[in-house]
């Protein structure tokens, strides 16, 4: 765990960090927490390094690095007995920092910094080069952990390189200098170690977060058309989008929230596929261009990522409450699909499936993603695009616009059809003009409040869901994972999984099967399958980053079965593996019925 | 063959009020359309919520009735995912000055080559007459409990600042004149506000066409007769709006200053015609200059896949890499 304040470089060491150990073919994952504050209030970045893949953050802390007062104040306590920490002595002196049972490693930033400056004949930028105290703090912790220096020396110069090549060879020294000091005085103190394992020759590894993860889905998706307003977490992803100009996608930054989900379903009109991304208060602001979508049949794709509310809430802080208002915002009744991604490959996978849905039932699609897999670091495989495809659904070439009408007459953009879905023509194409309209309208477009017209549209746009429910493969709709018959089912979504996944190892070595159902598409809701798992499970227990379990009420609603327990989570901060397990116990040893986590700081 | 103001018209049902203004809109909107031979294919009427705002529903052009205030960010959304087409953006007083204020500003900080046209009745029409946002303090109309308590904004004073770099002001009775502007606009190569007085014979009784055009009746024979119009044209007074140098500071200054000083003309006289104009890089180009594929494609027009086999068209192999860390 690297902490400091704000802007202190806080993300970049753990990223460096990560991306060293990565090198080493380690499991990566990285968790980062900040307050809603630019400058000087603390930050953190929890990262978990290992031989087996891994998914969540853990509980326990064996390196704690710190530059200043507070981060070692607010976190000292959760580092483990034998564990290290890093710290300034100019600012304690070790009996000071009061965890005699740690190694306790004085690391004298400012004289290495001085050296450093030194030799390569800065001295005059002293001020400027006080931000390599993160360079020198990744440094020691890969010496104590016994990692090659190669590796953190490469990861400086591809770091380091094009217009800031300059600054590699200085960070190198510096590094040189804490790594061997590290090694030299302290290694064979310091118990943990890491191996770098050998990387087989078809093994390729990407690390990235979450917002990144959907940016690229969404390139591959053929997302032409970005829609933004500035909030937190959600832009990061908008403004990956924008510096990659190369992708072809028209990044708008919006005047508000009302105008992004607009402009989009503008841009979606014209057949250019068009999202926006957004969180909770935004959200919030889009329900009635989300109902003008699904009244007009418009394919537009809406992410929300998850935040603490209500309001402002936790602005940087995780939750996944917003689950029972995506499935109805709006007011009135329309069809939409609703997904929830579990982690960065479903982040990716689901962007496209996100706009391929849009499209093929032309209506709004949400996918739900959170802060937490947002801000999250994970290295995983390299995205594999076979047998990713594009489907445009009825949408219609020039020609087959021009085969319709000369078979029918005139075409009718909301024309009743088996499957309520009706073939569709975009501004510009010779013949297939048409009227929308956010009130209820006949075949072409118009206006009318006959009663007649308004029963067999309002069955024509919602049989679409039943349409959806039919057509989308299982496999996209749930994932069951672990022993059927195992002692207790973790009903869960969005990001837990990974926590889940991990405690299912740990609970298993400790003699306690768990298998996990993670809900991934919540509307059309897999009615069926879900029903049936949960009616031959032992013990059916929720496990929600919310305060009311919003996912056991809609499994409730839709196949009548409760849960025998919850698991939930609600303080701001993501679940830990730890958690998990220790929720697990409870509810099977303590027959707890409600458990409510509260971890993380 | 040559297109007539016949080929825009719809047979959708009509609803106005007899004698609304809002005939005289459509009816020159149809007509300028026709008279500039557009095809209705590459036209794409955008309008909030209002009794104004069905008028996509009569006009034979791609229309989008969107929500109450929203006009404009659907339409630059459309605009700018195809700046090929013709969008044209539709608004009312109370829905684009009122609840779509943020939106008026903001677009005026865009520039797209597209005409925002405004109902401008000083009423919320389809809601029963309450007061709009341009409805002078202390009038009181016949369906106003008491009079008026807020100042009126002017908005072409605000389009001046917002950005806007063509500002005009209509008359839904000037058929001829109305039909100038809208095409005027049209051809603008930037944003177009056109703001159209707009009697509202229902619920606005004081700014009627009568008083519009100054309409007395006389007594002898029966007949209104324009006595003392209110509306006189900027183009007859040697009025000229445009700025030449778009890179004279001074100019531009001056320009503005004038247009200002003439939209606080309002009572007696009343300008209609153009009040200021100037050529600017559109946003559509600024766009062009960051996405190199906008060059070659429109964002709605780029291939996103091979149609048969369904393969996505966009490779992020290179994203990947600078990805890649084992
Ligand atoms: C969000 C929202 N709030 C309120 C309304 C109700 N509403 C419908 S039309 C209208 C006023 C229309 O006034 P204006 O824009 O001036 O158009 P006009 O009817 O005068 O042509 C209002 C308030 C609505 N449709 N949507
Ligand atoms: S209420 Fe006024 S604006 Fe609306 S249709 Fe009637 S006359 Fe026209
Ligand atoms: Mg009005």
């Amino acid at each position: 765990m690297i902490g400091g304040w704000q802007g202190s470089g806080v993300d970049s060491s753990a990223n460096t960090f990560a991306r060293a150990c990565a090198a080493g073919g380690l499991f990566v994952f990285g968790k980062r927490e900040y307050h809603s504050n630019i400058k000087g209030d603390h930050s953190y970045f929890q990262i978990r390094v290992s031989e087996e893949e891994i998914h969540s953050h853990i509980d326990e802390v064996h390196l704690l690095a710190t530059f200043d007062k507070e981060t070692m104040e607010v976190h000292k306590q959760e580092v483990v007995k034998g564990g290290g920490i890093l710290y300034d002595p100019s600012l304690f002196k070790p009996e000071e920092i009061g965890r005699p049972d740690c190694l306790l490693i004085p690391i004298a930033y400012s004289e290495i910094i001085q050296a450093t400056a030194k030799e390569f004949h800065r001295e005059k930028d002293i001020m400027k080069l006080q931000i390599m105290k993160n360079v020198i703090s990744v440094a020691v912790s890969l010496g104590l952990v016994g990692l090659d220096f190669d590796l953190l020396k490469t990861t400086l110069e591809e770091i380091f390189k094009g217009r800031r090549a300059a600054l590699a060879p200085m960070n190198v020294w510096a590094a040189r200098k804490a790594y061997d000091y590290a090694v030299k005085d302290y290694q064979s103190e310091y118990p943990h170690r890491l191996k770098r394992r050998s990387i087989p020759a078809s093994e390729r590894r990407i690390m990235m977060n979450g917002t990144t993860a959907t940016a690229l889905g969404k390139v591959v998706g053929g997302c032409r058309f970005q829609t933004y307003y500035p909030i937190t977490p959600a832009s990061d992803e908008s403004e990956y989008l924008e510096s990659h100009p190369e992708f072809g996608v028209v990044v708008i930054q919006s005047e508000d929230e009302i105008a992004a989900i607009t402009m989009a379903i503008g841009a979606a009109v014209t057949g250019a596929r068009a999202s926006t991304s957004t969180s909770g208060p935004g959200f919030s602001l889009m329900a009635e261009g989300l109902g003008w979508a699904g009244m007009n049949e418009v394919p537009v794709v809406v992410f929300n990522y998850q935040r603490a509310g209500p309001s402002t809430g936790l602005p940087t802080r995780h939750e996944q409450g917003d689950l029972k208002f995506a499935l109805s915002a709006s007011h009135g009744e329309f069809p939409r699909l609703v997904l929830a991604p579990g982690d960065l490959e479903e982040y990716f996978y689901d962007a496209i499936d996100a706009f391929n849905y849009a499209e093929r039932y032309q209506t709004p699609v949400i996918v739900l993603c959170d802060k937490a897999l947002a801000n999250s670091t994970e290295t995983i495989p390299w995205y594999d695009l076979d047998g990713v495809h594009i489907d445009r659904g009825l949408l219609l070439s020039d020609e087959e616009l021009a085969v319709l009408i000369s078979s029918e007459g005139t075409y009718k953009r909301f024309k009743f059809t088996e499957s309520g879905i009706s073939p569709r023509s975009v501004p510009g194409q010779r013949g297939g003009i048409f009227w929308k309209t956010g009130d209820e309208h006949n075949e072409v477009g118009h206006i009318t409040e006959d009663p007649e017209n308004r029963t067999k549209m309002m069955i024509k746009r919602m049989k679409k869901l039943d349409v959806a429910a039919r057509e989308i493969p299982i496999e996209k709709k749930v994932n069951f994972i672990g022993d059927r018959d195992a002692d207790i089912t973790l009903v869960s979504w969005g990001s837990t999984k990974g926590a889940i996944l991990d405690a299912m190892e740990v609970l298993k070595a400790e003699g306690i099967r768990a298998n996990f159902l993670q809900v991934h598409l919540i509307l059309p809701f897999p009615t069926e399958f879900v029903a049936q798992v949960l009616s031959r499970a032992r013990r059916r227990v929720n496990v929600e980053m919310n305060y009311s379990g919003q996912l056991a009420q809609v499994i409730r609603e839709k196949t009548g079965i409760p849960m025998d327990a919850s698991i939930l989570k609600w303080n701001g901060r993501a679940i830990s593996q730890n958690e998990v397990v220790e929720g697990v116990k409870r509810v099977l040893k303590e027959q707890e019925s409600k458990v409510v986590l509260t971890h993380g700081t | 063959m040559a297109l007539k103001a016949q080929d825009f018209k719809t047979d959708a049902h009509n609803d106005w009020c007899p004698g609304c203004g809002d005939f005289g809109i459509l009816n020159a909107i149809q007509q300028a359309l026709a008279e500039m031979q557009l095809s209705p294919e590459q036209v794409l009427l955008f309008s909030g919520v209002g009794c104004f705002a069905k008028t996509p529903h009569f006009v034979n052009t791609y229309g989008c009735h969107t929500m109450h205030g929203r006009s404009l960010p659907f339409a630059v959304g459309a605009k700018l995912a195809n700046p090929n087409l013709t969008v044209i953006s539709l608004g009312g007083d109370g829905d684009g000055y009122g609840i779509g204020a943020g939106h008026f500003l903001n677009t005026g900080r865009r520039n797209l080559d597209m005409l925002y046209l405004v109902f401008d009745n000083g009423v919320y029409g389809l809601t029963k007459g309450q007061a709009s946002p341009t409805l002078k303090r202390d009038i009181q109309t016949k369906s106003l409990p008491t009079p008026n308590i807020n100042d009126a904004i002017n908005p072409l004073a605000v389009a001046l600042a917002a950005g806007y770099t063509f500002i005009a002001r209509g008359y839904a009775y000037d058929g001829k004149g109305l039909r100038g502007l809208i095409q005027a606009g049209i051809n603008h190569r930037g944003l177009a506000l056109l703001d159209v007085l707009q009697p509202c014979p229902t619920y606005n009784t004081i700014n009627t066409k009568e008083w519009f055009e100054g309409l007395e009746m006389d007594e002898e024979t029966g007949i209104k007769k324009a006595a003392n119009p209110r509306l006189y044209r900027l183009e007859e007074t040697g009025y000229d709006p445009v700025v030449h140098d778009p890179n004279n500071s001074q100019e531009i200054a001056q320009k503005m200053l004038q247009a200002f000083q003439k939209s606080q003309e309002w009572g007696e006289k009343i300008p209609v015609g153009v009040f200021y104009q100037i050529t600017l890089p559109t946003y559509e180009d600024r766009l062009k200059e960051r996405v190199p594929a906008l060059k070659q494609y429109t964002a709605a027009t780029m291939p996103i896949y091979d149609r048969e086999s369904g393969t996505p068209a966009v490779d992020i192999t290179k994203a990947l890499s600078e990805l890649r860390v084992c």
